[in-house]
């Protein structure tokens, strides 16, 4: 379903870079206020936080770290475009923002459970 | 619909916020490690000026970085423009600065808690 | 209509773009199926052949004008320069005008926006010397007329800006070929308008918008390079900021 002219790895860099981005910026005011809790109602939080123990939240997690590694690695990659010397290996810098960021959501996940 | 201001706030927020991804990221695995609790979370956090300051910035970073990443995906993917597109861009900046501060100061000076 | 060879060869559909107006579709064609073909004989062929009201451009048809830059496939490519066999998949073609233009009728697509960004661009020359003035000294390995020439092959074929999303979704946006352009001027150093190109593209439908998806590399038959180009105006708009607030 993806159309012809966008069928190259670095158009899939950008869609991960803007998809990783916007699944963030979805989660953070859960994120906040869940947070905020802890002052104004810390046993619904320890609750909450009993709750996120289950393999299927811990496996979200797993999935929300790698959206965080993902933008993060991706977002140096471009401002290495932007700001160094250009280099000649953009497609390998992308497949290494994606696998550093493999590495570091597994082994979030691996400590979790 | 970037210019170069949006743009260079948009890099320098991002810079802000690498080393403090990298940090949150270590803090994450660290603590996530036999389970969280408030507590356990609140030991760390409480009163605490290196963590307000930590997570304070990063708050304020990542709504300025946030609003505006969403306002060009807005803009791109669902043609919002104008008038409704500055207050969209504001709201969301409002939205995760409120919330967010809200939860530092939750987590580090907000009296005694439990 | 009958196509006379259809008992002698094989032939194969193409599904080719016809617009006159508001009723743009898909028409199939039987073309013969030759070992060694381009999408623009194709072409030809439907309209020397076939049907006499399509429109179409093309000039050099050796790859080297640009004129007869098409979507094949949902790809932007020189005709003259894809063959057939290259791009056909389960015997199917399709050719249609080049992406994020106007469409004039069928193939043939307005190119007036792709020049006035251009021009919004500054990739235009401003002299600062007349012929009175000693010549500029520019030598070859100067690292500027270096970065200068590595983006000047451009010959505005605008297959990159069919390629490029961004233009698709923003439409005040310059696009590769006008920044690439503008960048090879930035390191022109006879001319004299810098200040209002680094102000031209650090504004509203400039730079700042490129999100590095490439695919104005991926596509330009000359292997240029936009985002390289853009990158460096990035990097120039900044220097600029931080000369201007000292």
């Amino acid at each position: 379903m993806i159309r012809p002219h966008r069928a190259h790895p670095l158009w899939f860099a950008f869609l991960l870079h803007r998809l990783s981005g916007l699944g963030l910026a979805l989660f953070l005011p859960l994120h906040f206020y869940m947070l905020s809790l802890a002052i104004s109602a810390p046993a619904r939080l320890d609750g909450f936080l009993r709750f996120t123990d289950l393999t299927i939240v811990k496996l979200a997690e797993y999935g929300l770290v790698f959206l965080l590694a993902a933008h993060l690695f991706g977002g140096l990659r471009l401002m290495a475009l932007e700001f160094l010397p250009w280099s000649p290996h953009q497609k390998t810098m992308a497949a290494l923002a994606v696998a550093f960021a493999f590495l570091v959501s597994t082994l979030f996940f691996l400590k979790a459970i | 619909m970037l210019d170069l201001r949006l743009y260079m706030l948009q890099r320098l927020t991002a810079l802000v916020m690498a080393p403090l991804v990298i940090g949150h990221i270590a803090v994450m695995i660290y603590a996530v490690q036999g389970g969280l609790t408030v507590d356990e979370i609140l030991a760390r956090t409480q009163g605490s000026v290196a963590w307000f300051l930590f997570y304070g910035s990063f708050v304020v970073a990542v709504s300025i970085h946030g609003a505006i990443g969403l306002r060009v995906i807005s803009f791109e993917w669902f043609g919002l423009k104008g008038r409704a597109l500055q207050l969209f861009s504001w709201a969301v900046f409002a939205l995760l600065f409120g919330l967010g501060a809200k939860a530092v100061y939750a987590v580090t000076f907000a009296g005694a808690g439990l | 209509m009958v196509n006379e060879t259809q008992t002698m060869t094989q032939t194969m559909t193409v599904s080719i773009w016809r617009e006159n107006g508001d009723d743009g579709r898909f028409e199939k064609y039987e073309v013969p199926a030759r070992e060694n073909q381009t999408v623009l004989d194709v072409v030809a062929y439907v309209q020397q052949h076939i049907d006499p009201t399509l429109s179409y451009r093309f000039a050099c048809r050796v790859g080297m004008c640009g004129s007869c830059a098409m979507m094949v496939n949902g790809s932007p490519r020189w005709t003259c320069r894809t063959h057939v066999s290259k791009v056909v998949a389960d015997d199917q073609l399709e050719v249609a005008p080049l992406r994020n233009l106007p469409v004039i009728k069928d193939l043939a697509t307005d190119m007036d926006p792709f020049f006035e960004k251009w021009v919004a661009a500054e990739a235009v020359f401003h002299p600062s010397k007349t012929r009175h003035d000693p010549m500029a000294a520019i030598t070859p390995d100067d690292p500027m007329r270096i970065a200068a020439s590595e983006a000047i092959e451009c010959i505005n074929c605008a297959v990159c800006y069919a390629a490029c999303d961004v233009v698709e979704s923003n439409p005040d946006y310059f696009g590769p070929a006008a920044l690439n352009r503008s960048w090879s001027l930035v390191n022109d150093i006879r001319d004299d308008g810098q200040d209002v190109r680094l102000a031209a593209v650090g504004s509203n439908g400039g730079c700042h918008n490129c999100h590095s998806q490439q695919g104005c590399v991926q596509y330009c038959p000359n292997e240029l390079n936009p985002t390289l180009s853009i990158a460096g105006l990035k990097r120039e708009t900044t220097k600029a900021l931080f000369r201007r607030s000292r």
